[in-house]
């Protein structure tokens, strides 16, 4: 028995998205491992041919396969669970349609050599769009022996730019089919995205294009209707000083004698042309960590839970992510 | 190896003169590309209102510019009509700004390469629809074609333009080149040709054939494959004119007058596609200006190092262990100089760090120009913070 509930009891498919460069796949593992405990079986799915799994978990590139990558962490009452990450592509998500609905495994196989998943991909990103989401929405709802296969499914998502056009699937699709079996398809894998086991979870970092998306892409997703989950926020930096000292510095008032005799009691050489130099960076400091405070609100007006992720500085690695793991399930997400 | 290629110290990359570039007429048209996120748009704007202010007419096309970054040039909506742009600064020189709108450019095309029947027809298929709305290359084949109708115009000396945020900085030379391919494709030729009689590896196409569609009927529905035969026929008789287009435009691109500038953040990701971006320029004989690393945090004061910072640090927090009760209450003399030095410590590692993988990008690429933009506090929003940028651009950089 845990201690407390998560925040995300119930949801079953976390879809992580968040604008490029500010940590959506390290953070969606991360939220991956932090969900596998207690014999929890998790699967991590990319789907945008990236294998940028494969770097962080420094395993060979992922096939089109369940494979597992890594235990979770247990610690604190816990026990350990195991994680599962798969890579997605358009062309054996097709396959697998093929076979799973119609038995058509070599026929696939022939159009795919005509160039059919090329053709699917080019002329209508909305077919390749649901090949996509219904593998994950398959493997959320795979059963065997009575009971799900996995606890939870983890989705790499697409960045917060393209996240509404690739989960409205049903729409995207209607646009082309009307009717017939695509159609149905493409509803069935809808309903699971809408229905309470999804959540959309953002990434962010506190600045001001990655906030704004965020912002943006909460609001489509609630107009969409579809679950909105946690913001993440990524890489931020503790730094130690003191909250009278950062008041100070923002409005221009570092006292910078004071810096310079601590440098000379350190034994630092020209103390004096040092403590400026320091007081410049201290100031630029500030004013970032007050435009960061002012993000941090407009964050907390959306609503939503939100979780700080530490920057890891020199590259993140299974250790840092296994940190990030632990920060995530101390602050609830998990 | 040569022992003396490891030990020498890191080249030095020769300097990026952005101003050289702009001031030089024969420069008409500055390509600002590079991965998603390091900046590319605010570069492009900001070569832009540089070269204006400096005597050129300018147009700068922007694909999905950041909200603030776009007011800050009066653009308030997509349009696909260049605008003025108020410099505010006398120079015989002018600014215009446009957002890319790629379905309408699309639609245009279509208007302009098929009767207005058959390009009604096209306009309302639903693979059109899709295909010109959300098509992963059509941002990239669209901005080519309005770059190629800007250019035609001859209304501006200097066109700057700003690639769409693609994944990888290459699909703004690809995505042309896919659409053709596809277009082009055996899957739309068997879609296409209906039963031709007669050579043997036809028949071969017509057994596929029926094999294809009998499988797309099945798994897609007899009305989407109508829908599909419909646009790829109505398509295939213009896309002769489109695929002409697109060459021109091509060719445009390795003609002296047009310079390639790579923009990346001094971060591993981004050199990365950089360097693919740089060795693509070259196969493609695509020219060359230079790398704008963007972005570069510089501290304030670079010649106390990181390890040297740390040390003085808990020099100092040492200081602070209280001999007794009555110390440990009283308010710590050195928090302040610690924590600026840990403050500073940290910026020089970060510094470090950015300075090995760009020197990691010059081992390889040595004889590409660099110039270096200081990472700013805050996003640009306004002209004056555009022209700091252009500003930094044009000046040395501030370590040797």
């Amino acid at each position: 028995m845990r201690a407390r509930d998560t925040d995300w009891e119930g949801v079953r498919l976390h879809v992580v998205t968040g604008k490029g460069g500010t940590g959506k796949t390290t953070v969606a593992a991360a939220l991956a491992l932090a969900l596998s405990y207690d014999g929890r079986k998790v699967l991590l799915i990319e789907v945008e041919g990236r294998q940028g799994l494969a770097r962080l978990f420094d395993c060979p590139p992922l096939p089109y396969a369940e494979r597992k990558v890594g235990i979770g962490p247990g610690k604190d009452g816990r026990t350990g669970g195991d994680l599962y990450a798969l890579a997605v592509d358009p062309e054996g998500a097709l396959l697998d349609y093929l076979e799973m609905f119609y038995g058509l495994r070599h026929t696939g196989q022939a159009l795919t050599r005509l160039g059919l998943v090329d053709f699917a991909t080019t002329i209508a990103p909305g077919l390749s769009d649901v090949l996509r989401t219904g593998k994950a929405t398959e493997a959320t709802r795979r059963k065997a022996g009575g009971r799900e296969v996995y606890d939870a499914v983890v989705m790499d998502a697409p960045p917060t730019g393209r996240i509404g056009r690739f989960l409205n699937v049903s729409v995207e699709v209607s646009g082309l089919a009307k009717v017939g079996p695509v159609r149905t398809h493409a509803d069935a894998v809808a309903r699971v995205i809408r229905s309470p086991q999804t959540a959309v979870h953002f990434v962010t970092t506190l600045e001001e294009m990655p906030i704004q998306e965020t912002l943006d892409g909460l609001a489509e997703m609630r107009g969409l209707g579809i679950q909105v989950g946690g913001i993440f926020i990524n890489k931020v930096h503790p730094d130690g000083l003191e909250e009278a000292h950062l008041k100070a510095a923002a409005e221009g008032r570092t006292d910078e004698a004071e810096i310079a005799l601590g440098l000379k009691a350190a034994g630092l050489a020209d103390a004096q042309t040092l403590a400026a130099g320091l007081a410049i960076e201290l100031a630029e400091h500030a004013r970032n960590v007050a435009l960061q405070e002012r993000e941090r609100r407009e964050l907390a007006a959306a609503g939503q839970p939100r979780y700080e992720l530490p920057a890891i500085t020199d590259g993140i690695d299974l250790g840092g992510l296994y940190r990030l793991a632990e920060v995530l399930r101390d602050q609830g997400a998990a | 190896m040569a022992l003396d290629s490891v030990m020498n110290p890191p080249s030095v990359p020769p300097r990026l003169d952005t101003d050289a570039l702009i001031d030089d007429r024969r420069t008409r048209i500055i390509v600002c590309c590079g991965s998603g996120g390091v900046g590319k748009t605010t570069a492009a704007a900001a070569i832009g209102l540089r070269a204006a202010e400096r005597g050129r007419h300018v147009v700068v096309l922007t694909v999905d510019p950041a909200r603030r970054l776009a007011q800050a040039m009066g653009l308030s909506y997509l349009d696909n009509i260049p605008r003025p742009v108020d410099t505010g600064f006398p120079s015989g020189g002018s600014l215009h700004a446009m957002m890319l709108d790629m379905k309408r450019t699309f639609d245009e095309i279509v208007e302009a390469h098929a009767d207005p029947d058959r390009a009604a027809q096209i306009l309302a298929n639903p693979f059109y629809q899709s295909l010109s709305s959300s098509f992963a290359g059509t941002q990239e084949y669209m901005a080519m074609e309005k770059l190629g109708q800007l250019h035609r115009t001859d209304e501006w000396d200097l066109i700057v333009v700003d690639t769409p945020p693609s994944r990888s900085a290459l699909d703004f030379l690809d995505a042309p080149q896919r659409l053709g391919r596809f277009l082009d494709g055996r899957l739309i030729r068997l879609l296409t040709a209906p039963a031709k009689p007669g050579r043997a590896y036809m028949k071969m196409l017509n057994a596929g054939f029926s094999l294809v569609t009998g499988t797309l009927t099945k798994v897609l529905g007899a009305q989407v494959l109508k829908d599909m035969q419909t646009f790829v026929t109505a398509f295939d008789t213009m896309f002769g004119g489109f695929r002409e287009r697109a060459e021109t435009t091509y060719r445009l691109l390795q003609t002296p007058g047009t310079s390639f500038v790579v923009v990346a953040a001094p971060e591993p990701d981004a050199l990365r596609e950089a360097s693919y971006f740089v060795e693509r320029l070259a196969g493609e004989r695509m020219p060359l200006a230079g790398l704008i690393l963007n972005r570069v945090h510089v501290p304030a004061a670079t010649r106390l190092s990181a390890a040297r910072s740390i040390a003085a640090a808990e020099t100092l927090e040492n200081h602070e262990v209280p001999n007794g009760d009555a110390e440990a209450a009283a308010p710590p003399r050195y928090a302040l100089a610690a924590g600026v030095l840990r403050l500073h410590a940290e910026r020089m590692q970060l510094s470090v760090r950015e300075r090995r993988v760009a020197e990691h990008f010059t081992a390889a690429h040595p004889t590409v120009p660099v110039a270096e933009v200081a990472s700013q506090p805050e996003d640009v929003h306004d002209l004056e913070g555009l022209r700091a940028i252009g500003l930094s651009l044009a000046s040395r950089p501030a370590r040797g």
